[in-house]
């Protein structure tokens, strides 16, 4: 496998070991997991894609492929779809909805509602509204739902390449 | 007001934007000098300012590089001479960053290294989609590049009283020199504390106009649109769509197909893209956009009070009278509701906010210098030159493709002097939809997407978006357009995204449903697993 600098998913220099995630703002988790075990490593809660396949030789390609098939992966992709998914169609289709509107129907979008304030203002700030309120939710959902596991995992797949690497030099 | 090009303003004033506008070059300047003692040279370092950005600082720097004058001058004066239809542009604007979070941001982060190329090219053969994905980035900053040289035109007519054709030029010159001089001698990290610094400047003059706006009208937004429609000529019509696109259905589906380019083009711009990798994380990266979006978002809301506003006070004949195509609304503004040309407050107020645009343009094309000089180096010049390269000397490819694409981006600004800002915009944004949106969602989230589909997708969306512009009546067929005297014009609608989106996207379908090669099922699940998870991002 070509491996150049950038893809190389663990750090190299020996000692770099306690730091596998260099997050300055790691701290401002609520949840106080990921704190250190004492050791210079954080702690990981749950290491599922670990285990799994211990003791067989694989290329680091192919862990890529089990972290893949992996339960707490899977869970980690199907949570970010799950939101993303309907999000997306819901933010297209009104913006999409808001545009061909305004272009084929302007009488209606003229129509006033209090004093000049038309609907085409009010569904106007009413895009900028959604959008804010799109930003918020997603940003709690994915600090919620998926930051945690997600480290998990990348701590996890991080370990795995390493060991094979560590194997094959 | 009458006339059309009138210096607006004694003396005074020029002298004293011209002065504030040196003191912002001097900080930058300073900003660059040190940013560069610090540098190891490293490509780390040139493209990514080492990485090391706070979320907030990288949101600062990201809404530095958004809010263009293209927002600043371009929208508010397109609200300022057609009320409604301006505002569109506002709000295609902001929800294009809802794409941006959900879909490409953290993956992006994840994933990649400098440029939008590395995405594609971790999954595919390398050359190829470097070359292709280079070459469409290169594109999209010329394009964005030319809008704000026509920006810094603009405004300099305005300040110097426009009748001086080689005032115009040789600031257009000046704002390219400088910017190659930042770039190439502070990369990154110089090039992010001008974006802050400008940020900032640029949300505090939004806001100082606004509220002057608003009291002027005591607070009355109902007041502020009455007047506005009222002093238009176009009554109620001037608060509702259909001003400038409401014609014939040629204009409609133009709006439709600039509706579509701008939500869909933020997430595919090189220097949008290139910031994400000045954080350390993907969640840092998640956090500078919701910044970010708080930023933008109150700006374009304050866009829409000064366009309004401009229309209320100044009035769309003035606006019109001073730039053809509204851009130097703002400004004119200002100098309103300081108290007028011969006050005092008009003068000062009339230079902060020419100074500030300056600044704008300055900051933004900084910004997008650096990210095509990486498109540059890192992907092309490392593609089509086999030799293996040291990454110091990628730099120095990086710092005279900086010069490089200042010079074209210098020329074309010259040549496309008369159109709106906020419209060039538009055609950007149409190019990077079309180019490299759906590129970066096939290798991000389609599993069977292959090396040809890769490169179909590229140059099926940059070709026939490029051609469509060239085709369209911007270029040539009609009075307004570039080359008024020619006619080849075969393709109605002013913005292409209608059809070159759509078009990018099936393009990378058929290459991927008619290539032989099996899609690599190993460099799927890594990227996808990196992508989700961050395991050995850099």
């Amino acid at each position: 496998m070509e491996n150049h600098a950038g893809r190389d998913p663990a750090p190299v220099d020996a000692g770099a070991r306690q730091v596998p995630f260099d997050d300055p703002w790691y701290d401002a988790f609520a949840s106080g997991w990921g704190e250190l075990d004492g050791t210079g490593a954080p702690a990981p809660l749950a290491p599922p894609a670990r285990g799994e396949h211990e003791g067989r030789t694989a290329r680091p390609a192919d862990i890529y492929l089990e972290v893949q098939r992996s339960a707490a992966f899977q869970e980690v992709r199907g949570r970010y779809r799950r939101f993303v998914v309907p999000a997306v169609a819901i933010f297209f289709t009104w913006y999409v909805g808001y545009v061909v509107t305004a272009t084929t129907a302007p009488g209606f979008m003229a129509r006033p509602l209090a004093g000049s304030v038309n609907v085409a203002m009010i569904a106007g700030l009413g895009q900028f509204l959604t959008t804010f309120l799109f930003t918020w939710a997603y940003a709690r959902h994915a600090r919620l739902r998926r930051d945690r596991a997600a480290l998990d995992l990348r701590w996890d797949t991080q370990e795995l390449t390493r060991s094979v690497r560590g194997g094959e030099r | 007001m009458t006339g059309n090009h009138q210096t607006l303003v004694p003396g005074g004033h020029q002298t004293l934007a011209l002065l504030l506008f040196s003191a912002f070059v001097a900080v930058t300047l300073a900003i660059t000098t040190w940013a560069s003692r610090k540098r190891r040279g490293s490509a780390e370092e040139f493209y990514a300012g080492g990485r090391l950005f706070s979320p907030m600082e990288n949101g600062f720097a990201i809404a530095g590089d958004y809010m263009s004058a293209a927002s600043f001058l371009g929208i508010s004066g397109l609200i300022a001479l057609f009320g409604y239809d301006g505002l569109l542009y506002s709000v295609g604007f902001l929800v294009a960053w809802l794409v941006v979070l959900f879909l490409v941001a953290e993956l992006v982060r994840n994933c990649g290294r400098f440029t939008l190329a590395d995405v594609v090219a971790a999954r595919m053969r390398e050359r190829p989609v470097r070359i292709a994905a280079g070459t469409s980035s290169v594109t999209v900053s010329v394009l964005y590049l030319v809008a704000q040289m026509v920006g810094a035109g603009s405004l300099v007519a305005l300040l110097l009283g426009g009748t001086s054709e080689a005032a115009q030029a040789w600031t257009v010159i000046g704002v390219g020199a400088l910017m190659v001089l930042y770039v190439s001698l502070g990369g990154m990290r110089a090039t992010t504390w001008i974006q802050i610094v400008k940020a900032v400047l640029l949300m505090g003059g939004a806001i100082a106009l606004t509220v002057l706006v608003l009291v002027r009208f005591q607070g009355d937004f109902d007041q502020l649109l009455r007047t506005a429609a009222e002093r238009s000529g176009h009554g109620d019509a001037f608060l509702a769509p259909g001003l400038k696109y409401g014609g014939d259905w040629t204009a409609r589906f133009d709006f439709i197909s600039l509706g579509l380019a701008l939500v869909l083009g933020t997430a595919g711009l090189p220097h949008i893209l290139s910031r994400f990798y000045t954080v350390p994380t993907a969640r840092a990266a998640r956090r500078s956009v919701v910044w970010s979006i708080g930023l933008i978002g109150g700006f374009y809301v304050m866009t829409i009070v000064l366009g309004f506003g401009a229309a209320a006070i100044v009035g769309p004949d003035a606006v019109r009278g001073s730039n053809a195509a509204g851009n130097t609304a703002v400004p004119l503004l200002a100098l309103e509701v300081g108290g007028g040309a011969a006050s005092t407050g008009g003068t000062v107020l009339f230079a902060i906010v020419a100074a500030i645009a300056f600044a704008t343009i300055l900051a933004v094309v900084a910004g997008i210098t650096l990210a095509s000089s990486a498109s540059v180096a890192h992907d092309l010049y490392a593609s089509l030159r086999r030799r293996r390269t040291k990454p110091r000397s990628e730099v120095s490819v990086a710092r005279v493709a900086a010069v490089g694409i200042g010079v074209v981006a210098i020329a074309l600004g010259l040549l496309a002097r008369d159109l709106n800002v906020a419209f060039l915009v538009g055609l950007a944004f149409a190019v990077a939809a079309s180019a490299n949106l759906p590129v970066l969602l096939y290798s991000l989230f389609w599993r069977s997407f292959t090396t040809r589909g890769a490169v179909w997708a590229v140059y099926g969306g940059l070709v026939p978006a490029v051609v469509l512009v060239v085709l369209s009546p911007v270029v040539s067929g009609s009075p307004e357009s570039l080359f008024p005297a020619a006619d080849f014009q075969y393709f109605p609608l002013q913005n292409p995204g209608l059809v070159s989106i759509p078009l990018g996207f099936l393009a990378g379908w058929l290459g991927t449903v008619t290539s032989a090669e099996t899609p690599d099922e190993a460099k799927h699940a890594e990227t996808e697993v990196r992508s989700l998870t961050g395991a050995g991002a850099v």
